[in-house]
């Protein structure tokens, strides 16, 4: 499981860089996304300087934010020639289904969701069980940013700076117990927030479940994330923990996670118990296996325009194959979907 | 030609919309991706006409007012307009007018194929709506034009396939369009209350 971090996927340097840039990659990256860059991109200042993105609205970072941040391991991973989504983008176009269907619910109604104080609880298949204070949860960890392509199953994509740390280092804290096959997260219940709960006529069976294999789980691209774009996350985002998984689809990412335990069976997930024949457990991002609505070979990357459309070809497992399709050899991915 | 205000009243507030909405889209108001909201709004619209059309007839039963039924056809005709407008966006935005894509999409999505068959029965309806087709078609033409009602099916259906998570909205308009089809049913049709009875005797001609 230690995978050296910045592989295909990320910035090589090696097979680009002329000799002299050698040395600075942040320079490199400067130059060559200079042209895409139109302001969303972070200044590439010095070796240490923390990532800068425009138009970013200030928020009110809780104190063990503030105070780990400065400590940030800045674009730890990247991607290569890519521009980030616009902050207003990321933040304004999301599923959230607890905040209402519509893209631009979750913006509009997320200010309601109280994320200080916050506990999650882990249990389960752990040698550690217990409550934890948000604050005391994230002690051991220091933060590194990501910034990882998302896919949403709706074949749409962004590119997200997310701040966070691997599960892989969750789990050395918790103590998996010899049993435990499998890890499932569980977001917010809370109606009186979260309006999209109250709804009569939903679908789905609230909290909203989702879970990955404990292997997928312990792979070093799988994280929890509690911000992006140089803050804390924002509400609509999936404030104040979340998941990022960036070789599957976006659902898969559970927003505003209240606890995490560590099972022997696969885990009932939301998507898949509402429609199992669109949305299954893997959701490997995957251009082959269309969903029975649309297909999966494309993606708008969004802002897409409506004159000059950003379409581009979806990569198997978002383009993070190097490092996750040993995950799933002898799996068949077409009926694994 | 009567009520000539009230017509163009009803055309103008009919192309607005669209105008508007690909303004806006073009500006990015609609938000990152708005090929994909201007292909579902003007799907709803779509629906949302269909609805305003099927609701003229027993608008003008209760009240006796001729103007209902008077911008009936150019409703029916604004349907047919912004089902058009709902396809093309598709083909370009959504599709990228990639025709090979769209057999694809044709013959696998089961979805597609009852918007596509909706669309058929308008396209007839549309072709179908001048006063040459009314005189050709004579009685055939009416039950031609009860279509309408199978249309409104097909595209509730196909809207019911794309909303996965919560039906309220959707359960508004199945609602709304199953109370217009109860108006129609004579036993219902006739107890209807009517406002202005010296005008209905003229109506039912219509």
């Amino acid at each position: 499981m230690l995978i050296k971090l910045p592989s295909a996927s990320g910035c090589k340097e090696s097979d680009v860089t002329p000799e002299s840039f050698y040395l600075s990659r942040r320079a490199l990256l400067g130059s060559s996304l200079a042209g895409l860059a139109v302001g969303a991109l972070p200044e590439w200042a010095s070796a240490a300087a923390p990532s800068r993105y425009a138009d970013v609205e200030p928020g009110a970072a809780p104190a063990w934010f503030a105070e780990k941040l400065p400590k940030t391991k800045w674009q730890a991973v990247n991607v290569k020639d890519e521009a980030i989504t616009p902050f207003k983008d990321a933040t304004h176009y999301n599923n959230f289904y607890e905040f209402g269907t519509d893209k631009g619910d979750p913006a509009q109604n997320a200010g309601s969701l109280k994320t200080e104080p916050w506990s999650v609880v882990i249990d389960g298949e752990v040698g550690k069980p217990g409550r934890y204070a948000l604050e005391d949860f994230m002690k051991p960890y220091a933060l590194e940013e990501r910034i990882y392509r998302l896919r949403c199953v709706e074949a749409w994509s962004m590119v997200i700076p997310w701040i966070g740390f691997p599960i892989s280092e969750l789990l050395k804290q918790v103590e998996p117990t010899a049993n435990a096959r499998y890890i499932r997260f569980e977001t917010l219940q809370d109606p009186k927030s979260m309006p999209g709960q109250r709804s009569g006529f939903a679908l789905i069976d609230w909290p909203y479940v989702e879970g990955l294999r404990l292997d997928e789980a312990m792979n070093p691209l799988a994280i929890l994330a509690v911000g992006m774009y140089g803050r804390e996350l924002p509400n609509q985002n999936g404030a104040p923990l979340r998941l990022v998984v960036p070789w599957k689809y976006g659902f898969k990412s559970v927003k505003s996670i209240v606890r995490i335990s560590l099972v022997s069976e696969q885990p009932k997930t939301t998507w898949q118990s509402i429609a199992a024949n669109e949305y299954g457990f893997y959701a490997n991002v995957n251009p082959t296996v269309d969903h029975p609505r649309w297909t999966q070979a494309h993606e708008r990357r969004l802002p897409s325009g409506l004159f000059s459309p950003n379409i581009r070809q979806t990569e198997m497992f978002n383009g993070y194959g190097e490092e996750v399709a040993s995950l799933y050899t002898g799996l068949d991915l077409r009926k694994n979907y | 030609m009567r009520y000539p205000f009230w017509r163009v009243g009803v055309f103008l507030a009919a192309c607005v919309a669209p105008v508007l909405w690909l303004y806006q889209a073009w500006l990015f108001a609609l938000g990152p991706d708005p090929g994909k909201v201007l292909v579902d709004r003007l799907g709803l619209g779509t629906l949302i006409l269909l609805l305003i059309t099927l609701a003229m007839t027993p608008l003008h039963r209760m009240s006796g007012w001729a103007g209902w039924v008077a911008v009936r056809r150019q409703l029916g005709l604004w349907c047919f307009a912004y089902v058009v407008m709902h396809m093309s966006a598709y083909a370009v935005f959504i599709l990228g007018l990639d025709w090979t894509q769209l057999g694809v999409e044709l013959v696998k999505r089961p979805y597609i194929i009852v918007g596509s068959l909706a669309f058929l029965c308008l396209l007839a309806l549309a072709v179908t709506s001048n006063r040459f087709s009314q005189r050709r078609l004579g009685k055939g033409w009416k039950k031609l034009h009860r279509l309408i009602y199978v249309v409104l099916g097909l595209g509730l259906l196909h809207m019911l396939w794309i909303v996965r998570a919560d039906l309220k909205e959707w359960s508004l308009y199945a609602a709304i369009g199953a109370l217009f089809l109860a108006l129609r049913i004579p036993v219902i049709a006739r107890r209807l209350p009517r406002f202005n009875a010296r005008k209905t005797v003229n109506a039912t001609k219509v």
